[in-house]
This record gives structure tokens, sequence and C-alpha cells, in this order.
């Protein structure tokens, strides 16, 4: 627990507290919708991946997607939470334009899944438990272009009807950190399981955040929501704002409306919706198209005993078996695809010199590429066997680094690179001792400094000039040895 | 429980009729007779009685995942009142 | 010699079967049934060609060996289907110009056994009412005219079906029954009429009214023709949650005119203090003629049966206002134009729905809304265990119960129309089934003092539309109906 860490906001006339709570919307990943046939690829031209359910013809009704009952149960695995052998559709009804049928598809009494925790990992080591409220299924919107015409919104269906995860936090978390920290786990676990690809960019998975604030230990105060928040950092953001706004209104005596605001990530402000903020009546009832939805225990326990290595267990399995550092271990563990790679990297290796590579080199050279581990130019085999030309003595570590960043620059295996740039170590003790007598030969003042004890750090000089007479090729293991033994 | 013109006004904006003010009032009388006549049902008692969620007692079937429906946007479209560039078109919503 | 158009469909198709006549000189005799019958108003779109050409097919299949069990066969469809390519109304405004591109699953269950196509007819707006005056076509006249020769309104709200039926413009016609709109207008034209149970028969492409309540069915001039259809009609569709994957019967077969043994329950609250002694006369009636075949007559009760019509009209406008909200002038349809989009649907729904619609939408949204939700639609879901479980309860002893169809015969236009709670009460026969969701059937059995037809109804066990079939055909039989309408409007044709 990050107990120790204090989260407080310093107002004029005392602290306060902020108290988070998020509603993540995850897109399932399937290929066909929550109620119908049509496709849920992402980029579509309008309107051309709809079926006659999907835009509400008459008489048209809903039929469920096995994958996505199957990814909400998984999820609800994955999220430590109570699955709900029978869960109840709903309508959510209200009206928009990007809503066809004139109600949404949700579950409102009895989810899916019911409660859960996870565990926020911070990057000084600390960790907090976050409560999961529920995770329900639920039919997405369709999408409205509103700037496409001076005096028409444009509807586009294509996403209408993709099948959702709501998934519910408890009101625990403190600060937009912890918030931050909240969605990129969300985000690791369902990219781990598979259930939802976890872009937020392309709109799969988005943010309504909850914020009040309260003086420490009163009652939670009135919340504001800021729906559909599309980047952790404008979740951040924006909590940051509507923090400081709601204690500057209290701080001058007034009071907090409960509203819904909207986040303006150009101006980095939150606020209230032109359109009129009416009182919403959704008149949930149980959807009269759909019967309750049910399944076995042994479907569940089935996944239970199919699911991948989740982040948390991995977490744990890197920091006690390869006894990584707890920080190495929660980078690594961050994304499946880099745990993948590093696991390939590690096996049969020094598991810290390959922590090591993978966070440092070359998530340096990715970024500086703008690449993904994906798409990485250099493969973790190839990154292993750069590691074993270390381990064996073939190249020097820091020549590991030149080679490193040519195969960065061409995808060409280690050895080849070594081979053809003649980088070889040099461990011949012969020429290395031919070098060292030149050089003291040549260096008579060093050698009167290093035999004088006055700067016995002089040693680092005559090593540097060895691995500068050898290009660097040198093996330092023995150059060190031969230095001590001939400046005696 | 008695429904006054303003509650008609508002869940006839809540189902997004609109309901010119001289009717309200005569809607009203209209909702309150009917109201009245189911409130009967409040002489039984229902304290343990489950909520009936469907006649068929059959489990809900669950579709495979595939992809057989869509590619079709000129019957989407077809009998929409105003269309462009492939979208339906509405009067423009301000947020 | 016997018109064309007077045959029933059991008869025409095996006048077909003997190439005494073609499907399309069937379809041809009732095309001109159809342009003559115009008054009375039945249809909303007729489709003659189609159905020439849908004939000529069924012709051709007969010769070919490979014809359907309902080949030739010319049919009204219930203007609540979705046919594509053909004008759908719903008999509502809001639907104005509305052409589907898709055919509901029922008649494309029919269109694949050989049936034609006539038209679409006439319903009571979006399938609410019991009189057929609600349509935005105008009201539908009943083809039977009480003795003083005023005109009656053919029940609802497959009043279209019912009366193209009763006027032979269609040999049969598709209904939907969501409180008894097949079997009250059955009743009130002299036809049998079937609601089967929930789940039987699909509803996709069918316009939806109330999703727990909706349920497809046939109104014929026979018991054997209602068989004959609904075998049809039913089936298990994967496109439909709420159909069930049970095999359909030959319920033909099931009409063995066998019933000895059979246990007939009598429920008693069933017997209303201010029914019409006519009705009680014919029920009593009824209760001989199955005695006399060997039936077994047993005294039941389903206790909650006066709860059901409140419980009904919470449940059904509820839905009702959800499953309405689609029609919002944005994907097809009326669209009325506004400042704003609010505006725009507010004008539009407004305009697109008429007075007995918008009323139901209020209520339903009224009782589904934020502090009334438990006092109204969640208590008439735990009355509507309850009824369901009166039948339960009724069937451990006994097979089917019979009741009358209706409080009346076919009433006045316009006599129910200034409270809508008298109107609601011709239902109170028919709902309680509906919403236990089991089926139902209405046989004509006697007229009225006025000369009007009067109904009788069987209910039976969930899937066991082959015993209700079995014991319609024996009061069928018993009854010997076959008075007819005069043929008032063929006369007036303008
Ligand atoms: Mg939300
Ligand atoms: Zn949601």
């Amino acid at each position: 627990m990050s107990a120790g860490k204090s989260n407080l906001i310093a107002g004029a006339t005392g602290d306060w507290e902020v108290v988070i709570g998020l509603e993540v919307h995850a897109q399932i990943s399937s290929e066909a919708k929550l109620f119908s046939g049509a496709s849920t690829k992402f980029g579509a031209e309008p309107n051309t991946q709809v079926s006659l359910v999907d835009a509400a013809m008459p008489g048209m009704l809903p039929v469920i997607n096995r994958e996505c009952v199957k990814q909400a149960i998984r999820t609800g695995l994955a999220l430590g939470a109570q699955i709900n052998c029978y869960s109840v559709f709903d309508r959510k009804n209200y009206f928009y334009a990007d809503l066809p049928q004139g109600y949404q598809i949700s579950q409102f009494k009895q989810p899916i899944v019911g409660k859960g925790t996870i565990t926020l990992d911070f990057l000084d080591g600390s960790t907090k438990e976050v409560g999961i409220e529920r995770l329900h299924l639920e039919q997405d919107a369709g999408k409205s272009l509103h700037d496409q015409h001076p005096t028409m919104t444009y509807i586009d269906l294509n996403r209408s009807g993709v099948a959702l995860m709501e998934i519910v936090s408890d009101p625990d978390m403190r600060s937009a950190e912890e918030a931050g920290a909240y969605l990129r786990k969300i985000r690791t676990i369902v990219r781990y399981i598979g259930s939802c690809d976890g872009n937020m960019e392309q709109g799969s998975m988005r943010a309504d955040v909850n914020v009040s604030v309260r003086r420490p230990g009163e009652e939670l105060g009135t919340r504001c929501e800021m729906k559909n928040i599309n980047s952790i950092r404008f979740a951040q953001q924006a909590i940051e704002y509507e923090a400081r706004r709601q204690i500057d209104i209290l701080e001058d005596g007034g009071t907090i409306k409960q509203e819904t605001r909207l986040y303006d990530s150009v101006l980095g402000e939150t606020r209230t919706m032109r359109s009129k903020e009416e009182a919403h009546d959704y008149r949930y009832f149980p959807d009269p198209d759909l019967l309750p939805l049910e399944f076995e225990q042994s479907w569940v326990d089935e996944l239970a005993a199919e699911l991948p290595e989740l982040p948390d267990d991995k977490k744990n399995r890197l920091m006690a078996d390869l006894n990584l550092p707890s920080y190495d271990a929660g980078i690594l563990v961050s994304e499946p695809e880099i745990a993948t790679y590093y696991e390939v990297v590690a096996k049969g290796r020094d598991a810290k010199t390959a922590a090591n590579w993978v966070i440092t080199n070359l998530f340096a050279a990715l970024n500086a590429q703008g690449k993904s581990i994906t798409d990485s130019p250099v493969s973790p085999d190839q990154l292993g066997q750069l590691i074993d030309l270390i381990t064996d003595d073939t190249i020097s570590g820091r020549i590991a680094k030149d080679v490193f960043e040519v195969m960065i620059k061409t995808s060409d295996d280690p050895a080849k690179i070594v081979e053809e740039k003649g980088l070889k170590q040099i461990t011949d003790t012969g020429a290395i001792e031919g070098m060292i007598d030149q050089i003291i030969a040549d260096n008579p003042d060093q050698v009167t400094q290093y035999a004088g004890g006055e700067n016995p750090k002089v040693i680092g000089w005559f090593v540097g000039q060895v691995m500068k007479a050898s290009q660097g090729k040198a093996n330092p293991g023995a150059v060190n040895k031969l230095l001590k033994e001939k400046l005696g | 429980m008695s429904v006054d013109k303003e509650t008609v006004a508002r869940i006839a904006h809540l189902a997004r009729i609109n309901v010119p003010e001289e009717s309200l009032e005569s809607i009203a009388g209209d909702l309150n007779n009917i109201l009245a006549w189911v409130d009967q049902l409040s002489e039984v008692n229902t304290d343990d009685v489950e909520p009936m969620t469907s006649v068929v007692h059959a489990r809900l079937r669950q579709r495979e995942d595939v992809v057989n429906d869509g590619g079709k946007r000129d019957a989407v479209l077809k009998n929409a009142p105003e269309t462009e560039h492939g979208f339906f078109a509405v009067p423009k919503v301000l947020e | 010699m016997t018109k064309l158009t007077d045959l029933s469909m059991a008869d025409a198709l095996a006048g077909l079967d003997n190439k005494d006549f073609t499907s399309v000189e069937l379809t041809e005799a009732y095309v001109a049934a159809v342009e003559g019958g115009t008054s009375i108003n039945a249809y909303t779109t007729q489709t003659p060609e189609k159905a020439l050409e849908m004939a000529a097919a069924a012709d051709a299949s007969r010769a070919a060996g490979t014809a359907g069990p309902m080949a030739g066969i010319p049919l009204a469809i219930k203007d609540l289907y979705c046919t594509e390519g053909v004008l759908t109304t719903a008999s509502s405004h809001i639907l104005d110009g509305f052409t589907p591109a898709y055919e509901s699953t029922v008649t494309s269950n029919l269109w694949r056994d050989g049936a034609v196509m006539l038209g679409k007819v006439s319903l009571d707006e979006f399938a609410m009412g019991s009189s057929n005056e609600t349509s935005f076509y105008g009201a539908v006249e009943n083809p039977w005219r009480a003795g003083d020769g005023k005109s009656r309104v053919p029940g609802g709200s497959s009043g279209g079906s019912a009366a193209a039926v009763a006027a032979h413009m269609a040999v049969a016609a598709t209904g939907t029954d969501t409180g008894g709109s097949i079997r009250q207008p059955a009743s009130f034209c002299g036809l049998v009429g079937i609601k089967p149970t929930y789940g039987r028969c699909s509803r996709w492409g069918v316009i939806a009214f109330a999703s727990s309540l909706d349920q497809p069915g046939p109104i014929t001039r026979s018991v054997k023709d209602a068989a004959i259809m609904l075998g049809s009609m039913a089936g298990y569709d994967a496109k439909d949650s709420t159909s069930i994957d049970t095999p359909v019967p030959d319920y033909a077969a099931a009409l063995t005119g066998d019933i000895r043994g059979l246990k007939v329950g009598i429920p008693k609250e069933y017997r209303l203090d201010d029914a019409p002694a006519e009705i009680l006369a014919l029920w009593d009636q009824g209760v001989d003629w199955l005695k006399a075949a060997g039936a077994e007559i047993i005294d039941i009760s389903l206790p909650h049966t006066k709860y059901a019509l409140p419980t009904y009209y919470i449940v059904a406008p509820a839905e009702a206002s959800s499953n309405l909200a689609r029609y919002d002038g944005v994907k097809y349809g009326l669209r009325v134009p506004g400042d704003s989009l609010d505006s725009m649907y507010a004008n539009t729904r407004a305009e697109g729905f008429g007075d007995e619609v918008t009323r139901r939408i209020l209520i339903g949204t009224y009782v589904l809304s934020a502090g009334y939700y438990d006092a109204y639609y969640l208590k008439a879901q735990k009355l509507r265990t309850l009824i369901a479980q009166d039948f339960e309860n009724a069937y451990a002893s006994c097979d089917v119960i019979l009741t009358p169809t209706a409080p009346s015969a076919a009433f006045g236009p316009g006599e129910n129309a200034d409270d809508p709670i008298s109107m609601y009460l011709n239902d109170v026969f028919t709902v309680p089934a509906s919403l236990a969701g089991v089926p139902g059937i209405s046989i004509p059995a006697g007229l009225s003092g006025d000369g009007l037809p009067l109904g009788l109804q069987l209910l039976g066990k969930p899937f066991d539309e082959e015993t209700v079939l079995r014991v319609a055909g024996v009061l069928e039989e018993a009854a010997n109906f076959t008075a007819q309408p005069n043929n008032w409007w063929t006369g007036d044709k303008s």
C-alpha cells in the first residue's frame, strides 16, 4: 500500500482530498457485433458495417454473440471478480442521433460480472488495491459527426451495436496518478487476455471520469462526470483541472452542481456541456426481446483454466524466480508484447542483463524511431544472440552497444555484424601485452605516477589507452589483469 | 398517484412527442383514469412473487462469432428521409 | 356452382391438386374480389401483379410435383409484417413510404410453401386497438352488419385481416395477437383465429408492439385451414431469441374429431356478472357440445383473472413505449422538420403517431419512469407470474379451457371511442392467455340476437396447439356455423 503517500491537495483554507471513480468502456475484440452479424472492424466506409438490426429497422431482433459473453467472463475472471451465471439485459431508454433503437441494450440490475479487485503498481514499487464494482455487457452507439456540414449532423452506424464491457470502479482513487495507474492496469489486463485491444486513440477503450472533492475524513462530495475521455493523459489532466475547479468553488463558499462536463484537451479545461443538461430518466427495464443470460459454472471454470498468465502473476514470477527488481518486473509485464519479448530474450540467459537490454537499450531505440515492440527491427532472438556474444567474450559490452545500433538499423544478426566489421574481442594475451608494452614505453610519466601511488586511478587511464589502441576490442578483463602485472 | 399537466409535459418530453399545451389537461385526465384503474393491482400481495422475465422457459441461445451481415448500405439508407455521402443526416446537434 | 372465392383453403388445395382450376384462376378471382370490396377498406396495399406472378409459380410447382403445402393459396398479410419491396405501414403515418429491404420470417415461410400474396391489410395503428378504428388509413368495416343494417367494427387489431377473410377477399390472412388481436376480430367476423404459444412463430420482421406478448398466427374460415396455415407459419427461427426450437407437428393430422375422455376446464372467474346473457348461453352451449362429444367437464379456477387486464395495460404500453422509440424521423418514414434534433423528433412523433398510440406511449413512459417502476411495471410483472401460475395449476387438472372469446358481438363504429378503458375491456377473456403465453383459438359458434357472429375460445397448454385444434374441430362441427355476411359491399362500388 502507498499508505505513506499523501495525495491531499492544499487549498487556501486547508487540505482537500479528491475522490475518483472510473467507468471504462472497453470494446470487445470480437469479429461480429454483440447482437448482430455485422463486422466490428475499425475504419470502414460509413454505414457499410451495419446490419438491419444495428439500424433498428422495424421488426429486427437481437441475438447474442457467444464470443462477447466469453470475453466478458474472461475479463471478469482476470479482474478477480464474481461471475454471475445468471444475468439480465435491460434497455436503457433515451433519444440520441446515434442511438437508432432509441434505447441501448445494457445490463442494469443484474450484470454478468460483480465485485472484484485490482492492484495498481507505482514506479516507486508501492501498490494500491482498487475495488471493481461491476462489469456489464452493452451495445456501443454509432458516431455523430458534427463538423461536416454547417446545419447538419452526419450519422455513421458502423460502431452501432459493437460489444462493450463497461467496467465500473469503486470511488477508490485519490489522485490523477492513481487514476492513470488504474487505466493502465485495466488496459494491461484486457490486452493480456485479448478481450480488448486497449487502443484508446481508436476509441476501443474510453473512460468516464467521476471526480469529487472533500475534506479528509468527511462524506463524499458532489461529483461531476467527464465522459468519453480517450487518453490516459487527458484523463489525468481532466482530474487535475476538475479537482482544482471544485476546490476553488467550495473555498469561495459555492456548491458543486452534479453534472456531466466536457473535457477540452486543447484548452486543458472542463466545461459544462452546451446542450441543455436535463434530468436523465433512462427507464431501464428487462429487454423483452431477450431471455436472461444463463450459463454453467463449468464453462466459467474452463475459461478460468485456459486464462493466460495475468500481469500480476507474471510480475511476481519474474521477481521470485528471476530475482528481478519490482521496478524492472513492473515495466516488463506492463504490455503482453513486452513480456513475451522479454521472456524470449531472457530464456537461458542472465535475467537482469536481459532486462537491462530490453528496458534501457531497446526501449530507447524504439522510442527514437517511434516504433512499438511489435515492430521492433531487432527480434528477441537477435537480442538474445547479442547477449550471448557478450557472455562468451566474443565482444565486450561496449562493442555490443555499437553492434546493437547497427542491428536496429539493418535488422542483421549480431554475429554477422561482428564478423563483417571485425569487432571480435581481442583475447589473445600476446597481442594485448604488445600494446601494453608500447604504451608503457611511450608514457613514462604516467608509469611513475602509478608506481608512486599518487593516483591509483591512473590505471583507468592505461585501460583507456589500451582500448583505444585496440579500437575497443581488447578484452577488458585481460587488459586489467595484464596492466596490473606489468605496472606491478 | 395523480398525474398533473407538468407530469404529462415531462413524460411527453421523455417520449419526444410534442404535446400542445391545450392538450395536456385532457391527456392528464386520460392517464389518471387508466392509472386509477390499474391501481387495483395494489390489492394483491406480491411480496414473495418473482417478477416474470419471460413466458418462454428456455435458455438464451448464443450465436457464433461470425461476420455474416453488413455490407448493405443501400438497404440501410434506402428509406432514410435525408442522407449525405453515405451518412444519415439530421439537424445539427450542438454539444 | 360455388364461387372459387367461397372455397375454404382445404377445399381450394384439393381443387388445385385435382386440376379443377389453377392458382392463377383462383388468384384472379380473389384479385377481382379485392377490387370489388374496397368499401370495406381492408387493404392498405394491393399487390395484384405480384399475386399473379406467385400464382403462376405455384401452378408451375404443382405441375412439377414440387408444390408446397400452401401452393397457390391467396392470402392477405397484416400490414405489421415486413414484406420485401412492398410498402409496410403498421397503419401508421409515421412509417410513410417505408418499404423494407427484408421479408419477415413468417411470410417467408408462407411463400416458401407456395402461398400467394394479395396485398397488405389494415390494422389498428401499431396493433393497438380492438376495433380497427385507429388506422391512419381509415377504419375498416366489418363485412357483417347487424340486423338493423348498421355498420359494425371488425374488431382489432387484426381487423383488416378478419374483414378480408370474412368478405372472401382472401382465403386466409396473417394476424398478430398481443392481447387478443387475432381471436377477438375472428370472433367479430365469424372466423377461426389462433394465437399459438408464445415462441411458436417467429417475431422476426413483424413490427413490434409489445415484444413479450406479440405472437403471429392465422385467421381462417375453418379449423382445418388454421391447422394448415399455422403449420406453414410456425417453426424455430435462430433470428428470434424468443423462438423455441421444437418440431412443428402436423396440425391437420391432429384433427381426429376424437376428444373422448379429454378434460375441459371451465374457469369460474370468466363468468362475469355483467356479461350479456347470449354470451353466457353460448358458453353453456359449448360445454354441452363438448360433453356430448365425450369430454369431461371440470370446474377450474384462474383466481387472478380480474387482474389480467390492468396488468396487460401496464406491461404492453411499457414495452411499446420503448419499441416505438425507433420511429424518430432519422432512418425511415415520416420526418417533420424542427430547428433542433429534439424538436425534429418531437414534431415527427407528434404528427406520426395517432391519439391511441400516443396515449399508450405516454402511459408506458410513465410506468417505467423513475419512482414509478416498482409500483407499476414491477408490480405488473409479478402479477403476470401469478397469472401464468394460475394456468399452470389449472392444467394440472385439465387439458384445455373453454371460455367466450369476447364479452360482446361486434359493436358499432365510435361506440367505445370516448373511453379507452371500455375499449380495453373487449380483451378481458383473451388477455390472460397472452400474459401466460399459452395458445388460444376462437371458433365461430353462433349468432347474437342482432345476427352477428359470436366466438368461443379454447386455451391450451404451452406448445399443445394440437389439442387446441382438435377440440376446436369438434366444436366447429357441433356448432355448424354456416351463416355468411350478406354481400352489401359488392353492391355499393363507386
Ligand atoms: Mg457511464
Ligand atoms: Zn456504458
